[in-house]
């Protein structure tokens, strides 16, 4: 029993009772909070799940041509091919504030005007199917940069719901519970204490009037 | 300005390089990790982890996962899927709602 360290006073009663107070209604909020949080995380991560299956068969393909792509020229060749990318990709990132959680928004430039300016090389000396690959990879990016963004997204709110639901908890079955059953013991015990005062007082009464008015001796007559 | 990274062995990435992205080739777990903290430290905005690479990890990526940045994305590699991505998803769900309600049939 939780009871056992409160004091029984009338300030404690009243401290008790505006805590309770408090924690219902911190309950209440932190419930709508948790549902708003659970009702958007779900549809963000259905949306995440969707991306992360056509990214990651875009990435499949995408390694099938290289490895592809590889097979018909020498490594050295393919290597020079790539070692000096022609374009580069700017990322900035703005935050947005979901329900408390604040979650990444990424938006990127590329550094030549054309997006489609990918190929680092010249065409003479590489095969063409790593012009078919690259291509592949190229095409997927804008899906990989929106993948980064949901998926950092649903980790976040997971985080944020499972902390959420922990305090819901707590506020429901522990400090609600634990405070009612403080405040009806006090109560008890407050008007425990008022009829024992009440019961010493006629006790009293009875025995001052049996000093004045001697009802016993009375009697014996 | 923040920085796109790809991390994992060169034959799973090399290709990124191509798009702009900074591709970092690593050999063995060691060089891995101690890539993989550079680019946290480094404020990389995302850094795109090939599945392989990110199982050795996992300790150092659950460190980051709920800090703004880096988004630690795990990407395929060139010798196949392990789902270990989807598994990711999946857990985020698992963790939120208390049991896989989602995806479970899967």
């Amino acid at each position: 029993m939780a009871s056992k360290q409160v004091t029984p006073t009338r300030m404690e009663l009243t401290r008790l009772k505006k805590k309770l107070v408090t924690a219902t209604r911190g309950h209440k909020l932190l419930k709508d909070k948790r549902d708003e949080l659970m009702r958007q995380f779900l549809d963000l991560v259905r949306e995440n799940m969707a991306l992360r299956e056509k990214v990651e068969a875009g990435i499949k393909a995408a390694n099938r041509n290289f490895v592809i792509a590889k097979a018909g020229m020498s490594q050295a060749a393919l290597r020079t091919a790539l070692m000096a990318p022609k374009q580069a990709v700017d990322l900035s990132m703005t935050q947005k504030n979901v329900m408390s959680v604040d979650i990444p928004v990424f938006d990127t430039k590329t550094r030549t005007a054309d997006a489609n300016d990918i190929y680092s090389y010249g065409f003479a000396f590489t095969s063409s199917d790593l012009d078919g690959a690259v291509k592949s990879l190229a095409d997927i990016l804008p899906d990989m940069l929106k993948l980064a963004e949901t998926e950092k997204a649903c980790q976040l709110m997971a985080a944020e719901i499972e902390k959420t639901r922990r305090r819901v908890n707590a506020l429901e079955h522990v400090i609600i519970p634990e405070t009612q059953e403080n405040i009806k013991y006090i109560t008890m015990k407050l008007d425990e204490n008022e009829r024992s005062s009440q019961i010493r007082l006629m006790k009293v009464k009875d025995m001052m009037l049996e000093e004045a008015h001697h009802y016993k001796e009375r009697e014996a007559y | 300005m923040y920085k796109i990274a790809v991390l994992g062995d060169y034959d799973s990435i090399y290709g990124f390089a191509a798009l702009g992205l900074d591709t970092y080739p690593v050999k063995n777990p060691e060089e891995a990790k101690e890539t993989f903290l550079r680019l946290a430290e480094e404020k990389a905005g995302i850094i795109y982890i090939t599945e392989a690479c990110a199982a050795v990890l996992k300790h150092e990526i659950d460190r980051y996962k709920e800090q703004l940045v880096p988004a630690v994305i795990q990407i395929p590699g060139v010798n196949g899927n392990t789902g270990a991505g989807i598994d990711g998803v999946k857990k985020s769900v698992e963790q939120a709602v208390g049991s896989d309600i989602l995806f479970g049939d899967n």
